[in-house]
Formats: C-alpha cells, sequence, structure tokens
C-alpha cells in the first residue's frame, strides 16, 4: 500500500515535470497500470482507486490552462499577442506582399487617414502594410532565435552542471568566451563585413544567427546553476544507484526541474531577440533598409525632421514592438506562475 | 578566496586572446581597411599602398596580430584612424562620459529596485506589487530608442524643456556651477531610460528571488519561533535572496563602463557606446578592436566579481 502510493505519486510527479515540454501523453497510459497492479495486491488500495476513478482527474496540461486562466493579466497578454499574430499572418496570407514597396509619388507623407490607416513615408509607401510585413519579420526573429538559444543552453547547461569537473570548467570557458564577445558591435561587425553582398533573406538569417548564437549564455548558466544544486538532491542520487543512464538523468531527471526556469527564460529570450533585432536595424545595422522591419521603419522615420513632424511614421513600428514584446513577458510570467507549483 | 582570484585572473587571459583573435580575424576579413577611408581624396593608388605597406597591412593576418599583440602588451593599442590620435588618447573621455551617466542610473536604479522587490515579495499580489509588476513588464518590454524617441518627441520638441541630444550645450564655455546644470539638463531623458530599464528588471529580479526563499522551511520556522517579521525578512529571507541579486549586481558592474550603444546613439551622448558604432561605421579597425577587447575584459571582470560576491555571501558555494 504504501509502496504504491510512493509509485503512483512518483507517477504523477514525473507526469507533471515533463508534462511542461509535452502535453501529456505518458499520464493516462502509465495510470491504470499501476492501478491494475493494485487490484491483484490489496483489497483497500481497490476501493481508493474506484474512489479515485469517481473523482474529476485533471491532467497536469488541465491544470496548468486553469491556473494560467486565473490570471487575468497573463489572460491578456496571451489575447493581444493572439491578436497581433492572427494580424500578422492574416497580412501575410491575404494581403498584397508588393504593397509595402509600392512606391506612390501622388501620395507623399501623407499623415494617417481613411485610405491610409498609418499614414505614407516620403515616397508614399504606405506605412500600414510596411508594418504588418516587418510584424512578420520581428516574429520570425524572435521565434528562430529562442529556439536555437533554448537547445544550445540545455545541452551546455546541462552536461556542465551534471559532471562538475573538467567538463564544467571547459564548458564554462567556452561559455565566458561567447558571453564576451561583446554582440552589438560583433554584430555591426559582421553586418559591415556582408555589407551589401547578401540579399535581405541572407542578412535576416545571419542577425538570426548573430542572436541565437550568442545569446544562450545566459540561459545555460542559469541551467548549469540550477542542475549544480539540483544534481546534489537524493532523487538524482536513488536514480543513479538504479544505475540510469547520465544522459537519462539530465534530460529526466534534471532538465525537467528547471523547466520554469527555461521557459521563462526562452519567453524573456524571445523578447529579448525581437528588441535585438529592433535595436540592429534602428542602428541601420539588421536588415536592409529596404526591408519593412520594425526598427528600419523607426530608424527611417526617427531623424531630427520625421521625428517632430511625422510621427506616424516612428510611433506605430515603436508602439508594435512594445506591445508584442510586452505580451510575449505576460505570457511568460503567467506560464511561470501556472506551471511552477511553488509559486502556486 | 585571493588564490582563487588570482586563479581566476590567469583564466582570463586565455580567454581575452581567443576572443581578440575573433574579433580581431573579424575586422581584417571585412573589405576595406582605415587606409581606404582615408580623407585625402588627392591620395593615389600607390601612396595608399605605400600607407598600407608602412602600417604592415599587406602582412598575412597572424603576422598583422601578433605585432598588435605585442603592442598591446605594451599598452600601446595604436591609432584612430578618425580621430588620427593614439588610442589611448581618445578613449578615456568617453570612457567618463559613459561612467557618469551609468553610475547615476545603477546607483538610483539599485536603491529604489531593492526595497521595492523585496516589498513587494513580502506583499504579493498587493495593490504595490501590482504596481511594480505592471511596471516591470513595460519597463522591460519598452524598446530603449523608442522610449528615448518618445521622450525626445514629448519634452524636447513640443514642450522644449529638455536638449535634444549629447552632453552639453553647443559653444557653452561655462565651468563649475553652470557646467554641471548644463550636463544635469541633458542627462535627465537618457538617464530616465535607462532608469526605467534596469529599474524594470532589477525589481523584478529581487522580487522572484525573494518570492522563491519566503516560502521555504525555514522561513516559516523563524515565523514561528516568533520572530519579528522584520528580523524574518531582512535577516533571514534577505540574505539568501541575495544572491541572485550579487550576480546582477556582478554583471552590470562591466556595463558601468561598456556603455549602452544603443541608447547613446538615440541620445547622441559622447560616451563609449556610441565611439563604438561610429568606429565600425568609419572602419577605424584599431580602435573597433580596442573596444571590443575593453568590453570582453569588462564582461569577464563582472563574472568574477558575481562569482566571488557568490562565494561571499553563499558559504555553500565553495570556490577553488
Amino acid at each position: 500500500m504504501n509502496k504504491n502510493e510512493k509509485q503512483r505519486k512518483d507517477i504523477k510527479q514525473d507526469s507533471a515535470s515533463q508534462d511542461v515540454q509535452q502535453e501529456p501523453q505518458v499520464q493516462p497510459e502509465q495510470q491504470p497500470t499501476a492501478i491494475d497492479e493494485e487490484t491483484f495486491v490489496d483489497e483497500t488500495a481497490l476501493t481508493i482507486s474506484e474512489a479515485e476513478a469517481k473523482q474529476k482527474i485533471y491532467t497536469p496540461g488541465m491544470l496548468i490552462r486553469r491556473r494560467f486562466m486565473r490570471r487575468k493579466i497573463a489572460v491578456f497578454g496571451a489575447v493581444v499577442f493572439s491578436i497581433i499574430v492572427l494580424l500578422v499572418l492574416a497580412y501575410f496570407i491575404f494581403g498584397d506582399p508588393q504593397a509595402s514597396m509600392r512606391i506612390n509619388r501622388a501620395f507623399r507623407n501623407v499623415p494617417p487617414s481613411a485610405n491610409f490607416w498609418l499614414g505614407t513615408d516620403n515616397v508614399g509607401r504606405d506605412m500600414f502594410a510596411r508594418l504588418m510585413q516587418g510584424g512578420q519579420i520581428s516574429l520570425l526573429v524572435g521565434v528562430v532565435a529562442v529556439v536555437i538559444q533554448v537547445l544550445i543552453g540545455m545541452l551546455i547547461g546541462g552536461i556542465a552542471g551534471f559532471y562538475g569537473g573538467w567538463v564544467d570548467n571547459i564548458l564554462m570557458r567556452f561559455l565566458e568566451i561567447v558571453q564576451s564577445f561583446p554582440f552589438t558591435p560583433l554584430a555591426i561587425t559582421v553586418s559591415a563585413m556582408l555589407g551589401t553582398t547578401v540579399s535581405a533573406n541572407q542578412k535576416l538569417l545571419v542577425v538570426i544567427a548573430l542572436i541565437g548564437f550568442l545569446s544562450w549564455p545566459g540561459l545555460a548558466r542559469m541551467i548549469r546553476g540550477q542542475i549544480l544544486s539540483l544534481r546534489e538532491m537524493e532523487f538524482v542520487q536513488a536514480a543513479k544507484a538504479l544505475g540510469v543512464r547520465d544522459g537519462r538523468i539530465i534530460t529526466r531527471h534534471l532538465l525537467p526541474n528547471t523547466v520554469a526556469y527555461i521557459i521563462v527564460n526562452a519567453t524573456i529570450g524571445m523578447a529579448g531577440a525581437i528588441l535585438t533585432e529592433a535595436a540592429l536595424s534602428f542602428l541601420g545595422l539588421g536588415v536592409p533598409p529596404a526591408t519593412p522591419t520594425w526598427g528600419n521603419l523607426i530608424n527611417a522615420g526617427s531623424d531630427m525632421y520625421n521625428l517632430q513632424n511625422r510621427p506616424w511614421l516612428w510611433i506605430p513600428p515603436g508602439i508594435a514592438i512594445f506591445l508584442t514584446v510586452m505580451c510575449i513577458n505576460l505570457i511568460g510570467d503567467g506560464m511561470r506562475d501556472a506551471i511552477d507549483p511553488k509559486s502556486k | 578566496m585571493i588564490k582563487y582570484i588570482l586563479k581566476r585572473l590567469l583564466h582570463m587571459i586565455p580567454v581575452l586572446l581567443i576572443i581578440s583573435m575573433v574579433i580581431f580575424g573579424i575586422t581584417k576579413l571585412a573589405p576595406g581597411d582605415s587606409v581606404g577611408m582615408g580623407l585625402d581624396p588627392r591620395a593615389t593608388a600607390e601612396s595608399l599602398e605605400r600607407q598600407r605597406e608602412a602600417l604592415g597591412l599587406n602582412d598575412p593576418v597572424p603576422v598583422q596580430y601578433i605585432k598588435w599583440l605585442t603592442r598591446v602588451v605594451q599598452g600601446d593599442f595604436g591609432r584612430s584612424s578618425q580621430y588620427m590620435q593614439p588610442i589611448m588618447n581618445v578613449v578615456p573621455e568617453r570612457l567618463w562620459n559613459s561612467f557618469i551617466l551609468n553610475v547615476v542610473v545603477y546607483i538610483i536604479a539599485f536603491m529604489l529596485s531593492i526595497p521595492i522587490g523585496i516589498v513587494s515579495a513580502v506583499k504579493q499580489y498587493s495593490t504595490f506589487d501590482s504596481f511594480w509588476t505592471v511596471f516591470s513588464i513595460i519597463g522591460i518590454s519598452m524598446p530603449s530608442f523608442f522610449f528615448g524617441l518618445l521622450l525626445i518627441y514629448v519634452f524636447s520638441a513640443k514642450l522644449q524643456w529638455l536638449p535634444f541630444s549629447g552632453k552639453q550645450t553647443p559653444g557653452l564655455n561655462a565651468t563649475g556651477w553652470v557646467a554641471f546644470k548644463d550636463l544635469l539638463k541633458h542627462m535627465v531623458l537618457p538617464a530616465t531610460v535607462l532608469i526605467l530599464g534596469s529599474l524594470a528588471s532589477t525589481v523584478r529580479y529581487t522580487r522572484t528571488s525573494m518570492l522563491e526563499v519566503i516560502k521555504q522551511d525555514y522561513v516559516r520556522t523563524a515565523r514561528s519561533k516568533g520572530l519579528n517579521e522584520r528580523v524574518v525578512v531582512y535577516k533571514h529571507a534577505f540574505r539568501n535572496a541575495l544572491i541572485p541579486i550579487i550576480t546582477l549586481v556582478g554583471a552590470y558592474i562591466p556595463a558601468l563602463f561598456s556603455g549602452a550603444a544603443i541608447l547613446e546613439r538615440t541620445f547622441i551622448w559622447p560616451g563609449i557606446g556610441n565611439m563604438l558604432v561610429t568606429a565600425v561605421f568609419a572602419r577605424d579597425y584599431n580602435l573597433v578592436i580596442g573596444l571590443n577587447v575593453f568590453f570582453a575584459f569588462l564582461t569577464l571582470m563582472g563574472n568574477l566579481l558575481a562569482d566571488v560576491g557568490y562565494a561571499l555571501v553563499d558559504p555553500r558555494v565553495k570556490v577553488d
């Protein structure tokens, strides 16, 4: 009985921590088998499991969703972010991809109106179209860069934290080197090096790669720090004693315990990637200026004259960056609160 | 501990070497050199070539690197092609400009954010906490350049209260009090932007680490044995919450000197970040390399400070 209970608890814990990454595929199959075993062992266990069977069972996924929905501000972030994504996607699918590039000398520097919702720039390009196209790039940069960051961060942080010793030492030196690369100058230099020899799309890839491959150290360091203390805990010793392979201990026992932190960091990372792309473009060093990105739009619209007299050129893209990044952060916060039982 | 610090300082040397090699390589791969950007329109191809030869720009890159390194070890970072002066002469002033701005910002930010973070965590979900949560989210999400432009738009362009950019009013030859007031006026907007950004992240950070600690058993034990809430919070909980905060402070120390390139660009603040961006545009590669290595050094120092701080406040962390 005692053992059974403990076993079930283990399963629950396991799926609770795994569920964060993958939806609860593990749990539904595993719970019945645990109960089946009980029926042959003990009568009281049977009644308990019957009573449990009548309960409404919340999978960890449902629990997380419920807790997330309880946080109004997180839901607000999710809703606004969905609207932004839908708008950008809708424009991507149904919009005219050439509209943002179309020069219309008859309508130059037109303030926002019914025809041009966000006005036009100095060569008569529709700012609304440019804003929507800029969104595609910002979101793309955010997602791809963060995927790169998380993968590298988990790999390096997990290995360094778990093995410690010389492995940790070497990886940390490597991490320090990467972290000590001054990001902006390096990005600027690479950007200058490529000059006009690459297409806008290639330049975009370079920007994504720069952000992804240079921004993982924070995440890796954090994961390592967590794992350094986690690996001293009993459950790791137990796993080791049971002969669980190192790779499995890292991926199944240690990393899931850091998931809350990974998610929070990845969210911040995505927001950060979007901000970084915008900042690079603002400096004129991101994606080439002809391609509309939110940063490029601000850059083009922020010289002294435009800044003072044509706020429609630079305020909407600024608000777009701000809102997108803020909503991502809100979602991240909400998810952390929902996932991390400690913060309940 | 001293042995540990010395060891870490020694570790820095290979790291700095690798970083300098990478940056050196990247700048050498870039098309154009400082000679090509020469301002003299009468220069012929031959004279440019002579100049390149004289500067050693025709040597293979590894040879150039070794020569550069030998000079750097002797404290000579070469000449800036942009300023026509040794780099060591032009950097300190810019460094100082970045420093005065950042010191003001970080002192204010940390003085405010640590108490705010603690109170937010202790009174979780109170109005106070909600306000600062929203504030942090806004501050973290606001692009510094956009916020800067908004402030310029409102306070400089529309209200005309504060100057647009720079560090002092052009042509103002004042000294003493007048110059100081002028400097302060120029600092208000960029400092506001920087404070918003750093306050947001430090408040959030303090709150998170405090929250984590405050839920632990030993804090409950401290409460249940009847300790006064102040003692529980400041003596028992805060000490442990300090650990991550120390890391943050350590990470901020290099930023004191490194200057925020983007912000300095927005406000045309004559700091070192701005200098770097200008140097890259001007292909002033000696300066670019020198500044990069300097920034890398600062980051390494920041990491070291964070780790030493860690060991000082947390006896569980062993250094060896």
